[in-house]
């Protein structure tokens, strides 16, 4: 971007925001047009024919010079009417969603951020001197408590609410089971610093666990949830000891071949595994014993007979959703709790310099397969839950996309913030759900959403590291506390 | 308390160290001076095993420590303010002195009112990221969280490096402080040799991986050719 610290000039030079402007545009162009510009469709006699959008090039185009003059606009003293305009606009593009066309809903974001940016420089009463990321942090540093509690409030009353039906409910069950996965890798990454790319390793160890279980000794859900969170854990410890020499890029290529040995293995352990045919005939958890049927079989009750309720498959959904929800909890209270201990401390430590770690008498052995072995373990759970889920576990579900996508969430999330990780599954995860009915323009949208955050947020959506102890809580200040 | 006899340490096939031998006692502060890459830091660094030394050998209250690992060289009271301070920069003042206190937990409460005595500074600035200090104050929190681990000897690599004078001043001030008044044990290693001297009871010069000369601080700091190779036209 351009768009530095410029001093506002007096007047508007009009001739060189025009050709600033037609510049963008024509950025725009290049990338639009073969980006959007072409679409394949099937022509006649099966041949592969090639359409035309101009109509959609245009309307990028277009965006991207307004939008170029308004951010002009602001910084040359002109706020207000852009915030007017933009807001009017944003308004215009999310009735035209709502009446129907996906495409304007798409217009709403940019017109959204600049009637925010605009709003921002109206608010403060300066001209763009400061940039919208160092307004950002304030907000969020003044609703740091608030916040999480609306989240958790928001979790408990979600399957509840009105609107929510089976599909929502199904979204909000992989949102959370990434969440938990966020963080559970969290720990590795975020906390001890160890760049993991096989995660998803241990989550396909602790589904083939429940599985294989489930297959050859009749396992129910609970019974084999702890021991597939202590077999992933196991799984930690053995890719921890090969790999404690190593750091960075080379633990990053070594974690990576270890994920792939895994699924490797899956898929060509037929006599266990069932190869690519994967494990069906997975029992779904049961309701402290109370299974969830339509009609009792060999005169067991049932969940809504035991409560005297009409039988609905939502009964299961929303169950699943409260297991997911609170083993996701527990992972999210286990990580705040031990990084105010020893472990913890020492793996942020270690995070930050191995070699002053050492020479403070802490064993860098020791605390690397801890981190290891806990983050692995609480895969293990979530993977239990995610072959609890589907019933069905094929390992075609452990590729190395969903290492990347958990890693993908830990990063964006801002390294080691719990919260930061809620909101980057929920915008990694829920939004390609959402936005399905974008079609072709899904990926786009995806992709511009991640450039988008990493423009904005380059440390991640929340990179404020919450320190482990305040000795002195705001208000009970002491002389000398800087709390 | 300390005793280093031959000591050879090698980078490859690099002779870093070629024969050191080195002995500190109860109480005394001792310093090791020398040029850029005379070997000083790599002295410090095999103390702790790491990098570890092919030859010789290192003895800590009678004990060989030559081939213990780092961590455990650690829990037996030696502490370790390693070059270029390498403090946790992320995390808060508060945080890095409780890691230093990982071998000593039940000495944190006590150690944290010593170290917050020796450095006002520091309680100032318990709250901030470590990494938001000055120089000088990373160097204070440097040595504070060796000493939360509640040493015996404490290493010092260096702790002037990169400081105003001023500053530099102050530590050394704090440095003779703790060994007078709790008869702390310093092993302190400096290319400041007019400073270091003038602290230390005794001193070693350290050249090309040998020490060629060792006396009082007072004699080496009147020497001849100390003057000349590090002091002349310096400080």
């Amino acid at each position: 971007m351009t768009v530095t610290a410029q001093r506002p000039a007096a007047g508007l030079p009009l001739g060189s925001i025009l050709v600033d402007g037609l510049l963008a545009a024509l950025v725009a162009f290049a990338l639009a047009a073969p980006m959007i510009g072409f679409e394949t469709v099937d022509g006649s006699g099966g041949s592969l024919g090639l359409a035309y959008r101009f109509d959609a090039v245009a309307v990028a185009v277009a965006t991207v010079f307004v939008g170029r003059l308004a951010l002009s606009a602001i910084r040359f003293g002109h706020a207000l009417p852009v915030l007017v305009v933009a807001a009017a606009a944003t308004a215009v593009a999310l009735a035209g969603a709502v009446a129907g066309t996906m495409l304007a809903g798409l217009l709403a974001v940019p017109a959204a951020v600049l009637a925010i940016r605009a709003g921002i420089v109206v608010w403060r009463g300066v001209t763009a001197e400061r940039d919208v990321r160092f307004v950002v942090p304030d907000t969020v540093r003044g609703a740091r408590r608030a916040v999480p509690a609306a989240f958790l409030a928001l979790a408990v009353l979600f399957p509840f609410l009105p609107f929510v039906d089976q599909r929502l409910l199904d979204i909000a069950i992989l949102v959370l089971t990434y969440i938990m996965l966020g963080w559970g890798l969290n720990i590795v990454v975020g906390l001890a610093g160890l760049l993991d790319l096989g995660y998803v390793a241990f989550y396909a160890v602790g589904a083939y666990t429940f599985g294989i279980l489930a297959n050859w000794a009749g396992f129910t859900f609970w019974m084999a949830l702890p021991l597939g969170g202590l077999m992933a854990a196991l799984f930690g410890i053995l890719l921890g000891f090969p790999v404690l020499r190593l750091r960075g890029d080379y633990l990053a290529i070594v974690t990576l071949g270890f994920g792939e040995i895994i699924r490797i293995v899956l898929l060509n352990w037929y006599e266990v595994t069932g190869g690519p045919n994967g494990l069906s005939n997975i029992p779904r958890p049961t309701f402290f014993g109370l299974p969830f049927r339509a009609s009792p079989q060999d005169d067991e009750s049932t969940f809504a007979d035991f409560f005297g309720l009409e039988f609905s498959p939502v009964h299961r959904v929303i169950f699943l959703y409260f297991v997911i929800l609170v083993l996701a909890l527990i992972v999210n209270a286990f990580t705040r709790r031990i990084r105010r201990l020893p472990v913890g401390r020492a793996w942020e430590a270690l995070r930050e310099d191995e070699i002053a770690c050492r020479s403070l008498g802490i064993n860098p052995t020791n605390t690397k397969l801890s981190a290891f072995a806990i983050g692995a373990g609480f895969a293990g759970f979530a993977g239990c839950f995610f072959a609890a889920r589907q019933g069905f576990i094929s390992p075609e579900s452990f590729t190395f996309i969903e290492s990347a996508v958990i890693l993908a969430i830990v990063v964006l999330g801002g390294m080691g913030s719990q919260l930061g990780i809620v909101l980057a599954a929920i915008i990694l995860i829920g939004m390609p759900e959402f936005l399905r009915e974008l079609n072709q323009f899904r990926m786009l949208a995806f992709g511009a959403g991640m450039v988008g955050i990493m423009v904005w947020r380059p440390l991640g959506l929340l990179a404020r590291r919450e320190p482990t102890i305040r000795l002195h809580p705001a208000g009970a200040g002491r002389p000398g506390g800087a709390a | 308390m300390l005793s280093i006899q031959a000591l050879r340490t090698f980078y490859g096939h690099i002779e870093a160290l070629k024969g050191v031998d080195i002995e500190v006692q109860a109480g005394e502060i001792v310093t090791m001076i020398g040029a850029n890459g005379a070997g000083k830091s790599t002295l410090l660094m095999s103390m702790c095993g790491n990098p570890r030394a092919r030859f010789g050998k290192v003895m800590f209250e009678g004990r060989d420590i030559t081939q213990l690992p780092t961590f455990e060289i650690v829990r037996l009271g030696i502490a370790h303010a390693p070059e270029g301070r390498r403090i946790f920069p992320r995390m808060t003042v508060m945080e890095n002195l409780q890691i230093g206190s990982t071998t000593a937990p039940s000495y944190f409460e006590e150690g944290l009112a010593r170290v917050l005595r020796l450095f006002p500074r520091l309680d100032e600035r318990r709250q901030q990221r470590a990494g938001t200090l000055s120089g000088g104050e990373q160097q204070m929190l440097a040595i504070g969280r060796a000493l939360m681990s509640r040493p015996r000897l404490l290493l010092l690599d260096e702790p002037s490096l990169g400081l105003a004078p001023m500053v530099v001043k102050q530590i050394f001030q704090v440095i003779r402080e703790i060994n007078e008044a709790e008869g702390m044990t310093v092993f302190l290693v400096e290319q400041n040799a007019y400073h270091a001297l003038r602290l230390a009871h005794r001193g070693y010069v350290l050249v090309n991986g040998r020490v060629t000369m060792s006396g009082s601080g007072a004699e080496l700091l009147a020497n001849r050719e100390v003057r000349a190779a590090y002091l002349e036209g310096g400080h």
